[in-house]
């Protein structure tokens, strides 16, 4: 059994329809696993419907706590933090573990060892089975830190069932971004789909995430969403495209119909008429790609 | 001035900070934010979303300032480095690999969050010393209304919580009003942009998506102990359910911006939303000082 394909999904900029095309994408693909990377703000886990679910804590990098009966207040440790954690509040030197990093710098120069590092959970991970097969997703507790690790432990779950389950795909709706939680989704990954719309934010953050994604070698190509909004800023995005040598994989409308299913929390892939002809299109040039790809790999 | 008097620009109005975020990608925060700041008079606007920074397309600023913003990372002088690996044991993010046989001390700069710890710990007189790196760029300049202040994290970087302090340290001036555009998401990044807030602003859509997330930052913003108001944008007038979560947790609607394809094609363009629906300023302006009365 060859090694899974990872494909992911991604955006740079925020609402431009990562999840709709990816959980649409779920329904096309036969052989595959499903992964929800965007472990801060998830939301795939709305449409595909999850039941069997499974799944385990999220042990975050350990945090400092200062033990206030041996801790003489003398502020070594406050003058050391590059993070901004420490206060004092009512005269006691404390902790404030949302900006804590886990440096271990405070407990290292606590001349009275009053500072322990201590873990915390920052999260959970669930597998589960959908109408579409098996799915992964995760869940940061708000204002936690680390989602990069989250991500990373969510590729790995996905990675374990794929090879359990011998699927060839990993279909994985990426995070926002072009920070840690994006870089671990990119690691490891095979092909990226990028989900565009015709605005300058759109074309802005499409640069910077292409960079990125060039920058760890994976292949990728683009879906430009709601492309009648700005026909101009669609050519301009064609253009870019095949100056940089990037196939575009298909072109949705706008459509009230997606709008209305995703509020129904049902995947607007299989309702809207105007989605079904840009989704099979994108559908095959991935799988010709990756045939394509075998066949010169053997 | 006194510490705790209320803070007042040269207008005589009080001056707020006033944070705006979303959970949810793409649901309006720009948008909404730039034209807040653009209605006002004597105000700075901020771009934390460093990862993408896109306020600049709207508010059009005039930038008179690029800084490299930098943080400090070890360098190794492998010729006093007794290899040993106090630093590469101490380090919480393995950033330094150190291979006394071969006498050589890796450093991965991309691990480094550069907290100090090894430079800390290393017991040799100038073996290892702390040089600068830049992460990102902060770009300073006017618009018609006040300044404008953008930080644009390097691509390849992990993390953009730095940079976000750094600029809410350095350039937050206490005496004048600030509106600042945050990241989008539910973790560290956002809680930095936040913190020095008077009040927080949730742009939401009213979509499953749109508050499921939503809830997620709530708890933020409540944990932080903010004052907080919810803009509906894309409003279709079927609000119902995000409605009805913000009664039960008694978090107000304190704008409405509709769909319209109108507006989306503005957008696309970049017109900001004041230069598109005519009114709009004035509600805005409204809508600022309804928030500094409290």
């Amino acid at each position: 059994m060859d090694k899974p394909r990872e494909i992911v999904v991604l955006s740079g900029k925020g609402g431009t329809g990562k999840t709709t095309i990816a959980s649409s994408l779920a329904v096309l693909f036969r052989d595959k696993v499903i992964a929800d990377a965007d472990v801060d703000a998830a939301n795939m886990y709305i449409l595909m419907d999850p039941y069997n679910i499974k799944g385990g804590d999220f042990e975050g990098k350990p945090v400092a706590r200062i033990d206030s009966k041996s801790c003489i207040n003398c502020g070594i440790c406050m003058d050391l933090c590059r993070f901004d954690a420490i206060d004092v509040i009512n005269g006691q030197h404390k902790i404030d573990q949302l900006s804590c990093d886990g440096c271990t710098l405070c407990s290292l120069a606590c001349p009275e060892k009053a500072i322990q590092m201590e873990p915390v959970m920052v999260g959970k991970w669930f597998s589960s089975d959908t109408e579409y097969g098996k799915f992964v997703y995760a869940r940061l507790d708000p204002g936690a830190e680390n989602s990069g690790n989250l991500v990373t432990m969510v590729k790995h779950q996905a990675k374990l069932l794929a090879e359990s389950e011998e699927v060839k795909y990993i279909l994985i709706d990426g995070p926002p971004g072009i920070g840690c939680p994006v870089i671990s989704t990119l690691s490891g990954a095979d092909y990226t789909i990028i989900v565009t719309e015709p605005s300058i934010s759109g074309i802005s953050d499409l640069k910077r995430i292409i960079k990125l994604s060039d920058h760890f070698r994976v292949k990728s190509g683009i879906v430009i969403n709601k492309h009648d909004v700005n026909p101009e800023n669609t050519r301009k995005i064609e253009i870019f495209a095949n100056e940089n040598n990037i196939d575009i994989l298909g072109k949705v409308p706008h459509s009230f119909c997606i709008i209305d299913e995703i509020s129904k929390r049902t995947i607007p892939g299989g309702q809207c008429r105007e989605l079904k002809e840009p989704l099979t299109e994108i559908y095959e040039k991935i799988i010709n790609y990756f045939e394509l790809k075998n066949e010169t790999e053997k | 001035m006194l510490l705790g008097s209320t803070k007042k620009n040269r207008q005589g109005t009080k001056t707020m900070k006033i944070a705006v975020i979303s959970g949810k990608g793409g649901t309006g925060k720009t948008y909404f934010s730039t034209s807040l700041a653009m209605s006002l008079e004597d105000v700075d606007f901020f771009d934390l979303d460093v990862e993408e920074p896109n306020g600049y397309i709207f508010i059009k600023p005039v930038i008179s300032d690029e800084i490299q913003y930098n943080l400090l990372v070890p360098e190794i002088d492998e010729d006093r480095c007794t290899f040993c690996k106090k630093c590469a044991d101490a380090c919480a993010y393995n950033a330094l690999s150190i291979l006394p046989q071969l006498k050589k001390a890796l450093f991965f700069p991309e691990l480094c969050h550069s907290c100090g710890v090894c430079s800390f710990v290393c017991p040799v007189d100038k073996a290892l010393i702390e040089v600068e790196k830049g992460i990102g760029i902060i770009r300073k300049g006017k618009f018609s209304k006040g300044n404008f202040i953008e930080g644009k994290l390097n691509i390849g970087e992990p993390s953009g919580v730095p940079l976000i302090s750094g600029i809410m340290k350095d350039h937050l001036d206490p005496e004048r009003t600030a509106i600042i555009d945050s990241p989008p998401g539910t973790s560290c990044p956002v809680v930095e942009s936040i913190k020095k807030a008077d009040y927080v602003i949730i742009v939401t859509e009213p979509t499953p998506f749109g508050l499921s997330d939503m809830k997620l930052v709530v708890e933020i913003v409540k944990d932080l102990g903010k004052k907080t108001g919810v803009v509906i944008n894309k409003d279709r007038g079927d609000s119902k359910i995000t409605e009805e979560f913000l009664r039960k947790s008694e978090i107000p609607i304190i704008f409405r911006i509709p769909y319209s394809l109108e507006i989306q094609r503005s957008y696309s363009k970049g017109i900001p939303l004041i230069s598109t629906v005519p009114g709009i300023e004035q509600k805005l302006k409204r809508l600022y000082e309804d928030i500094s009365n409290g």
